[in-house]
């Protein structure tokens, strides 16, 4: 009895609760949110912005962090050393060539996009509609008629996966996915 | 009074005392042991430049041969104090070439030194010897150049995390043939390339360089060239450890690096080619210090290289070191004694790495020796912070950073105050404490009751009420440096704890509650203490006496207000409130 009674006080209160967010949007209670105290903006003064945080799930865009002054504590020139490495890694991209044995024209592809093998792979099989098979490294790729493979700085053609995903991307000058019974060969472990 | 104890035994005594502590100790048992003593003092250490003057140090001390000396208070770090603030080391160095024509050692931290003073400090002084600059600014290479040039026994010039200005790269060229003395070269913190051929040629005549740290700009395929001509370095600085990849370069560079028998510390590691990284595992073993906090190396590659360094006693690193790999590092390390790890995505809003508080619980479990701590996390738990206070019952420096300010124990959405009062409770050696995430007044109450020996706190975000302000200043009895940022403390605790402030080295409180009328009431009530309101809003006579100031830094001295505020800074004293009334 007791519970109904509390669950319908509890409707009703929320029927009536001003929530920032689109009507008819159900807002899950943010779970960090509701024990956060708001920092004080104003000297002195405080404002509470609980309530605007924990709306953002149903917003299109989250509003942008406010970064306050000194916070983290982190001393600046570790702050540019950070952004220093983070901007040359997007500004220069790795470009290399993509062939497919059979296929009309090459594509390019930024290897700097991909976190490691997987998602390049991944990308490889979008890109030209084919499936790799298992990578092994006693086998290369088994289950297809496709290997991934690359040129590498001194002009070898090497499999796809073999050395560190770092390695790679900075010893890869061209990938070549091959087919056929070159393929085999090149995947077969020997 | 027979005494008659000879005056040269006692000095020859005094000569063992190298301690500062105890040679005040010896300066105030009686008038004359003062006055031996004071002829007696090589070394001087002021820990804030405006607690004294020059004129009062040389009256007191006329034969120092050594000065080391802090200016701006430490969250100028962080931005906080703006510029133009002061900590100007010129006067300093203008006395002193007059009074220390024997001076040998400068070391200054968080000063302000422009080249006119690097060059009088490079003309004054003809042994000269030891140049540290710890975090300061101001300079250009050419005051550099001037010291190159001029101080023919340089054994010592270290610029770490200084700002310098960089009008040319050529200032190392300035060091002449016939200098053969230096010991320890850091340029790690200067931009520009220098000529390559003349480090070269430096480093070859310097039979005694044990300390060399280059700056980024030096290529990882010469560094093999500095090595071979420097076997008996004990601590190298790399610079960018980047190259084409190369087997001709690698082996060259892993050759290189395993005639460094002696190499006890290394850092650099600038934008890190992780093909590289074997090249130097030679020298792991025996690596006792390790500053990898500029190396963007991912968890596998870290693990790797620290779990080949048995005998770290100190790891700086960034985050992507991750919980796996500080669990490896506990596991392969068990002399560590410091642990500092930085964040490689501080403004980030999720988090880019997995690293939570189990990786420093894991340290903390897995080494014995841990003492120091510097963490910069996004989660923590009481529960966590209590098991590390159980493990360690030994630390004595703990700074925890939290990225995002007022978290709460992310388990049981608490406060951190337990986890806190935890640490303080059985650390009892704790000297130095920094805290973060939620924090309500009660964890002030643990820090006065228990921690004694508390010298330095850093307070941000924390507390509901002046009670928390209380609790540190009428409780800690050792405490020497507080710093407060964003908290709710105000007039009450202050003032009741006016006398306090002057058994300390300085207060610092920014975006507090703290009024200009209480300001100006320590001010008059506390003539030893320097109150001074910094306030970029104009002159705080604008705003009503209950108005809080931006930011408030207290500190004792017997120097007298200073003359050198810019237009930001105002002294409280008994002349400032007669001026306006």
């Amino acid at each position: 009895m007791e519970s109904v009674m509390s669950h319908e006080n509890e409707l009703n209160f929320k029927a009536t609760e001003l929530r920032l967010g689109l009507p008819g949007t159900e807002i899950s209670a943010a779970k960090n949110n509701n024990n956060k105290r708001a920092s004080p903006e104003e000297n002195g003064s405080k404002c509470v912005i609980s309530s605007a945080k924990s709306s953002t799930e149903n917003e299109t865009a989250p509003a942008p962090k406010a970064q306050i002054v000194g916070w983290p504590p982190v001393r600046s020139y570790r702050k540019n050393n950070i952004i220093q490495t983070k901007k040359t890694e997007h500004e220069t991209g790795i470009y290399v060539k993509v062939s497919m044995d059979g296929a009309p024209y090459l594509r390019k592809i930024d290897l700097k996009v991909y976190n490691g093998y997987q998602e390049l792979l991944k990308a490889l099989e979008t890109m030209f509609k084919f499936t790799i098979g298992e990578y092994s490294e006693r086998e290369g790729y088994k289950g297809s008629e496709y290997a991934p493979a690359y040129e590498d700085k001194d002009g070898d053609l090497m499999l796809v996966g073999d050395v560190p995903w770092n390695m790679f991307m900075s010893s890869c000058k061209r990938l070549r996915i091959m087919k056929g019974s070159e393929a085999r060969g090149l995947g077969c472990g020997v | 009074m027979g005494y008659s104890f000879p005056e040269e035994a006692l000095e020859h005594v005094l000569w063992f005392l190298s301690s500062d502590k105890d040679r005040n100790s010896v300066s105030l048992v009686c008038k004359s042991w003062y006055e031996i003593e004071r002829w007696c003092r090589r070394r001087v250490f002021v820990g804030n430049c405006y607690a004294v003057t020059p004129e009062i140090v040389i009256r007191r001390f006329p034969e120092v041969r050594a000065l080391e000396m802090k200016g701006k208070p430490h969250f100028a770090d962080f931005n906080l104090v703006p510029e133009g603030w002061g900590a100007y080391v010129y006067p300093w160095i203008s006395a002193m070439s007059v009074a220390y024509p024997w001076l040998e050692e400068i070391k200054l931290k968080r000063m302000v030194v422009t080249d006119e003073s690097l060059e009088l400090i490079s003309k004054s002084f003809k042994n000269f010897r030891v140049l540290v600059l710890s975090s300061c600014e101001g300079f250009t290479t050419d005051g550099l150049a001037s010291i190159a040039a001029n101080c023919s026994n340089l054994r010592e010039l270290d610029l770490r995390d200084s700002e310098v200005e960089d009008l040319s790269g050529h200032w190392l060229s300035h060091f002449p043939d016939n200098c053969t003395s230096l010991v320890s070269l850091n340029m790690s913190c200067s931009g520009s390339e220098v000529s390559f051929s003349a480090l070269e040629r430096l480093v070859a005549r310097c039979p005694n360089l044990r300390t060399l740290r280059l700056n980024r700009a030096v290529p990882l395929e010469k560094l093999p060239n500095l090595l071979r001509r420097a076997p008996q370095l004990e601590e190298l600085g790399t610079g960018a450890y980047s190259a084409e990849i190369r087997s001709d370069i690698y082996s060259n560079l892993a050759e290189a690096f395993s005639f460094c028998k002696q190499l006890k510390g290394l850092s650099g590691f600038w934008d890190v080619v992780p093909a590289y990284l074997p090249a130097m595992y030679s020298v792991c073993s025996g690596l006792t210090s390790l500053n990898l906090s500029y190396a963007t190396l991912q968890c596998p590659d870290l693990t790797k290289l620290v779990s080949q360094c048995h005998s770290l006693q100190r790891l700086w690193v960034l985050d992507y070191i991750e919980d796996s790999g500080l669990e490896a590092l506990s596991a392969s390390c068990k002399d560590l004694q410091e642990l500092r790890v930085f964040p490689s995505d501080p403004f980030g809003a999720e988090p880019n790495v997995f690293l939570t508080e189990q990786g420093l619980v894991s340290v903390s479990e897995g080494c014995p020796k841990l003492q120091s701590v510097l963490y910069f996390c996004r989660q923590m738990s009481n529960a966590a912070l209590i098991t590390i206070a159980k493990n360690r019952p030994n630390m004595i420096r703990f700074r925890l950073c939290i990225i995002e300010p007022q978290v709460p124990d992310y388990l049981t959405l608490e406060p951190l105050d337990t986890g806190f009062g935890a640490i303080v409770k059985s650390c009892k050696e704790l000297r130095r404490l920094s805290m973060s995430g939620l924090l309500t007044d009660r964890v002030f109450d643990y820090i006065g009751t228990h921690a004694k020996k508390l010298e330095m706190l850093s307070i941000a975000f924390a507390g509901d009420s002046d009670l928390g302000l209380h609790h540190v200043l009428s409780g800690c009895d050792s405490l020497r440096k507080l710093e407060i940022r964003d908290c709710p403390f105000g007039d009450k605790a202050l003032l009741a704890n006016a006398a306090k402030l002057e058994t300390m080295r300085s207060l610092w409180m920014s975006s507090c509650s703290v009024s200009y009328g209480a300001c100006k009431l320590l001010g008059q009530k506390m003539p030893r203490l320097n109150v001074e309101v910094i306030d970029e809003r104009g002159p705080p006579d604008s705003r009503p006496d209950s108005c809080p100031v931006e930011k408030l830094y207290v500190y004792r001295t017997v120097g007298g207000r200073r003359i050198d505020m810019p237009g930001y800074v105002w002294t409280m004293d008994e002349d400032s409130t007669l001026e306006f009334s």
